[in-house]
């Protein structure tokens, strides 16, 4: 028996921030799992969502639309309410405590005790992919690190679920789940699939 | 260091990522630091850096060439978010020289002035993503087959009129619906039509989509035009002279940026519509003598 606050999948909607960024490839994922996803651009499609995936993207860009939308109070509310979040790259910028490398005025809803350093492998031409070991998961997962973000602290309360190299790339406090990659370019859906086994 | 000897770069994975990530957003045409950084706190998602943008290439005349590097670089070193630049068609060594300054992404670009009548750059021999402008189906084919990390439509740039636009996303997005009701004979058909390789004929049959993403670019002055490029299909939009040739460009940039994000929301594209100031005066296709978009084949 399920708890009753709990929704089987079927009746789950998961949102995708549609401000701007890879918000389409990540619904792709969603729907090939079967559970019905639904842009989130405004407060009220926020309301009918049961969990929420911020994308990859420009996190600069997405702080700002975040406020002109009016999203950014709604947002914080709802994950201080425990409303299950992913942040993939730029989606991970968005929820970490402190932001290194970026812009003075940009938001961050500090949803997970880590610190966050933008775009900290270099440019475009340094961006990689690797083979990554994530200890839920049977086998390894192809991780696509785009001008990625380096988690360089986190806190005690945070739970580091995979390394590339000496780096944190994959980690959960509570109901908040971050990467540096991007699950939704990597044609695999078993770390969606995780994320929504804690919805 | 998470970089380790088995990590890959500049493959064809990396090069589309990039591209993934501009969804949605929008990429400011800025011609020094300062507009760079007026876009950055606008919104735009990218800059691309040149030293004219294509109105005044289009009033200067003459040969339109890659930038100085070291205009690149003063805009490299001023802002966080992915920066662009511009070489000739053909011209693999002002691609080359982008590579080396670290640019984000190569637009091989019809706005400057042909190099090679012939061919374009081979694109898989770079590291870095480039991206390609196109007027039909069969032209963003041949240069995905060339190793495009994103197609543009070319639209008519240095206008401010979204008319080509318009023609290149409907041309290219109409031929995709056409293909996906097409049958398997059929698809042989449709490749030689499009003077384009099979298989990637094929391949868009069976998704219904091209290879690479789609942006829109070429004659964007409003957040209107924006909106327009969106719903029909493109996934994100440049804007080269429509914001820095506006009376008021870090206002227009802004309305321009929401106006994407919210592009099926009138009532948003309204209110940011407002109060904008002139946008820039813009041509007629009649009274323009060089069609940028002929350049390249």
């Amino acid at each position: 028996m399920v708890a009753q606050s709990q929704k089987s999948k079927s009746e789950l909607t998961v949102g995708v921030l549609a401000l701007q960024g890879a918000f389409s490839s990540h619904e792709a994922v969603l729907n090939k799992i079967g559970v019905s996803s639904r842009q989130v651009r405004t407060p009220q499609d926020l309301e009918v969502v049961d969990a929420l995936v911020m994308p990859g993207g420009e996190s600069t860009t997405m702080s700002q639309l975040l406020e002109s939308a009016n999203l950014f109070e709604p947002i914080n509310a709802r994950i201080k309410n425990r409303m299950p979040v992913f942040g993939t790259c730029a989606g991970m910028i968005l929820l970490a405590k402190t932001i290194i490398d970026g812009r003075d005025d940009q938001l961050s809803f500090n949803a997970i005790d880590i610190d966050v350093q933008r775009n900290a492998y270099g440019r475009q031409i340094d961006s990689f992919e690797a083979e990554i070991e994530i200890g839920a998961l049977t086998g390894s997962f192809h991780g696509v690190f785009i001008r990625a973000p380096r988690i360089v602290s986190f806190g005690s309360s945070v739970t580091a679920l995979a390394y590339c190299g000496d780096d944190v790339v994959l980690a959960q406090q509570d109901k908040v789940l971050v990467a540096s990659f991007h699950p939704e370019l990597a044609n695999d859906i078993r770390l969606h699939e995780l994320f929504l086994e804690g919805v | 260091m998470a970089k380790t000897e088995s990590n890959k770069t500049g493959s064809m994975v990396v090069k589309r990522g990039l591209a993934e990530m501009l969804k949605g957003g929008v990429i400011m045409d800025v011609v020094n630091a300062d507009q760079a950084k007026i876009a950055e706190d606008s919104g735009a998602c990218a800059v691309m850096a040149l030293e004219r943008v294509p109105a005044d290439i289009r009033r200067d005349g003459g040969v339109a060439r890659m930038s100085d590097p070291e205009m690149i670089e003063k805009i490299q070193a001023v802002v966080s978010i992915p920066v662009m630049a511009k070489a000739r068609i053909g011209h693999f060594v002002e691609a080359q020289v982008l590579e080396s300054l670290g640019v984000d992404f190569i637009d091989e670009s019809e706005v400057l002035t042909p190099a090679d009548e012939s061919h374009h750059i081979d694109k898989f021999a770079f590291k870095t993503p480039v991206v390609c402008g196109a007027t039909n189906l069969g032209e963003a084919l041949r240069r995905i087959s060339e190793g495009a990390a994103l197609i543009r439509s070319k639209g008519e740039a240095g206008t401010g009129n979204i008319v080509e636009a318009v023609r290149h996303l409907r041309s290219i997005i109409g031929d995709i619906r056409k293909i996906t009701q097409a049958d398997s004979a059929e698809l042989f058909e449709w490749a030689k039509r499009l003077q384009a390789p099979l298989p990637l004929v094929q391949e868009i049959a069976e998704t219904g989509w091209l290879q690479v993403p789609l942006f829109c670019a070429g004659g964007i002055a409003t957040p209107s035009d924006a909106a327009l490029a969106m719903q029909l299909g493109a996934e994100a939009v440049f804007v080269g002279s429509g914001i820095f040739k506006s009376d008021d460009p870090a206002p227009r940039a802004r309305s321009i940026v929401e106006a994407t994000t919210h592009f099926r929301d009138a009532e948003i594209i309204a209110k940011v519509s407002r109060n904008l100031g002139a946008p820039m005066t813009g041509i007629g296709m009649d009274n323009i003598e060089q069609r940028f978009a002929e350049r390249g084949w």
